[in-house]
């Protein structure tokens, strides 16, 4: 079954007097459990997705199913409870908020959620220890290695376990052994059955995923699960 | 979020940032504590007068000459009238009405006092036995001025305490002789410290028989007629009464203006509300800028903070969520810095006290719960528009700035 279907899904920027079509004509659907690499040259439009698929940003046209249900016409509140439980953000720059420590960083989501606090520290406790962070629970992001962050950062994207992660060139401020690591956990993420969804345009990144997904002008270049579509 | 959460997260967001938060809380505690330290002042000021009225003495109404219309003295009334003058055969008179308890006569001046070796001047009232009952002095030594006819008046005096003091030292000054102007007085009496009432120090005052004193001053005028009613509920009668007798004796003419202390109390005290209210006033000016530097600070914070704005929805934070969060901080710089400033205010409070041990300045309670009320309120309100701002923001383009 389809975790994520896109069906014509278009995006329009308009920027002073021209209109940028970022997306054009979109349709893709993403197994549950997959693990797929958005790959592409800049202002490819793969961001563009992300976002979508995040539930960032609405598209102009067409519609978008996560687990079934249709999310393009929910209110931003409900898109916002959407993001909450049903989909992990990890990011190039990490965005820890500087001024919370590591554990507080992953506690986050689930205080945005209204979870107990007795409950969010026994979670955030469980993951912490999963993923190595136990000694640095008290450091703020500052005190932490790029590669630290990166595990925190990832820690929370999933604290709230999350169908889809979205992850947006996760390895791009890390060096190359840090960065394998890095992908190395969330490989292993997937490995547990959650979906996987990468933006990257390191070939080699790229490469490791199960499909790749090819865009330029905002269209879909190749889908390597698909390949008729390549032509 | 829970509310709880809600305001733990505020308060680690204005904690992080401890300078900015610092000055826009002192700012608030500055405009808190100018109303208070302004309205105890002004409070104070009219305690005092108030003290002051009381301390004249109950049930007492005063004559003083001259036709004074409610605006007060206006140059047709001095064109056009010539009062005659108060007599001591007036006041004489006043003592049969039926409403009046005790009259005493007042007239003042200023003269040289010579004793013991020392010279000095003095305020000099001339009055009769009457007084010390009306105005309720204490004596500190001997007693008051004879009961005798006004009209002539043995050669005594009764003098201030500070008097006592500064021309006879410790010593005991009852019996001594002392020259006034060109006449010689035999002390019989000390007044104990009072203290300010009705314009003059009484504690540096030499009080004579009337007589005594109009002959010095070559006069046959009275600066005040004292009257002490019989009871408070005769306040109204009184005034009627001298009125109206005063009016036979001087040929069918109101010349002469009756107060009572309640009627100037009154006066006063609206006057000194009404100053104390305006100073609330222009101090709550402060207050409107400390909330808008409070705005200022958490526009400021929120264009600081956007990436982590974008950061909190992508994580499924509801726009209410992150203008509750906003608010909250904005609320608390102006909580802590609304108690602060009103700490501040009343140790300033406390400090007037101690310098001027004799003024009551405490700012008044309407004056505390509107300077907290209005520093809430404008933080919260000027709170509205960053925390609006903040929950408006796109979460792409904000997770963009970082």
């Amino acid at each position: 079954m389809s975790v994520i279907q896109l069906a014509g899904i278009e995006r329009v920027f308009h920027l002073g007097d021209s209109t940028v079509h970022a997306l054009t004509h979109l349709d893709v659907g993403i197994d549950a459990g997959e693990y797929v690499a958005i790959m592409g040259p800049s202002g490819s439009g793969k961001s563009t997705l992300l976002n979508l698929l995040g539930l960032l940003d609405r598209p102009n046209a067409g519609s978008y199913h996560l687990e079934g249900r249709d999310v393009t016409t929910l209110t931003p509140d409900e898109q916002a409870a959407v993001r909450s439980r049903r989909i992990g953000f990890v990011f190039q720059s990490f965005h820890l908020v500087p001024r919370l420590t590591a554990a507080e960083n992953i506690g986050l989501p689930m205080m945005l959620a209204g979870i107990p606090a007795a409950e969010r520290a026994q979670r955030v406790t469980q993951a912490l220890n999963d993923f190595g962070l136990a000694p640095r629970a008290d450091h703020r992001p500052d005190q932490l290695s790029g590669g630290q962050r990166q595990r925190v950062a990832i820690a929370r994207a999933t604290i709230m376990q999350p169908a889809v992660l979205l992850a947006d060139e996760p390895t791009g401020n890390l060096d190359r052994a840090t960065g394998d690591d890095v992908i190395h956990l969330l490989e292993t993420l997937n490995g547990r059955g959650m979906t996987l969804i990468i933006v990257t345009h390191d070939q080699k990144i790229g490469s490791r995923a199960r499909r790749q997904l090819l865009m330029e002008d905002g269209a879909l270049k190749s889908d390597s699960a698909r390949p008729s579509v390549a032509t | 979020m829970r509310n709880a959460d809600v305001l733990r997260f505020a308060r680690d967001a204005a904690a992080g940032y401890p300078l900015r938060t610092s000055l826009s809380v002192l700012a608030m505690a500055i405009g808190v504590a100018a109303v208070v330290v302004l309205t105890a002042l002004g409070d104070g000021a009219r305690r005092y007068v108030v003290n002051q009225f009381s301390s004249l003495g109950s049930n007492l109404v005063i004559v003083l000459p001259g036709r004074s219309a409610t605006g007060g003295f206006s140059p047709a009334n001095a064109l056009t009238t010539t009062p005659r003058d108060l007599t001591v055969d007036d006041a004489f008179a006043l003592t049969r009405l039926p409403s009046v308890r005790r009259v005493a006569p007042l007239t003042a001046g200023n003269s040289e006092i010579n004793a013991n070796g020392r010279l000095r001047e003095v305020v000099v009232a001339g009055t009769s036995s009457t007084y010390i009952d009306i105005r309720s002095f204490k004596m500190a030594a001997g007693r008051f001025l004879p009961a005798a006819d006004w009209n002539r008046g043995a050669p005594v005096a009764v003098i201030g305490s500070k008097i006592q003091e500064e021309i006879f030292g410790g010593r005991s000054a009852v019996g001594e002789l002392i020259r006034l102007g060109d006449r010689r007085l035999r002390i019989v009496g000390v007044l104990k410290s009072v203290g300010q009432g009705l314009g003059m120090n009484t504690d540096e005052v030499v009080f004579v028989p009337v007589g005594v004193a109009q002959s010095l001053f070559n006069t046959n005028t009275l600066f005040r007629v004292l009257i002490e009613a019989r009871s408070r509920d005769e306040l109204e009668a009184v005034k009627r009464e001298v009125m109206a007798a005063l009016k036979a004796r001087h040929g069918g003419e109101e010349d002469i203006t009756v107060i009572t202390q309640d009627a100037v109390l009154a006066t006063f005290d609206r006057l000194l509300r009404a100053l104390t209210a305006a100073v609330a006033g222009i101090a709550a000016i402060s207050l409107a800028v400390a909330g808008i530097l409070v705005m200022n600070v958490m526009l400021v914070a929120v264009t600081q903070r956007t990436a982590e704005i974008g950061l909190l929805k992508a994580l499924g934070a509801r726009a209410a969520t992150i203008r509750d969060a906003f608010l909250a901080e904005a609320a608390m710089l102006s909580l802590v810095g609304a108690l602060t400033g009103y700490g501040l205010g009343l140790f300033g409070a406390f400090v007037l006290r101690q310098i001027y041990p004799v003024f009551p300045a405490y700012p008044p309670d309407w004056a505390v719960v509107a300077a907290l009320g209005t520093a809430l309120g404008t933080g919260l309100l000027f709170g509205i528009m960053p925390a609006r701002r903040a929950a408006r923001l796109d979460p792409v383009q904000a997770l963009m700035k970082h």
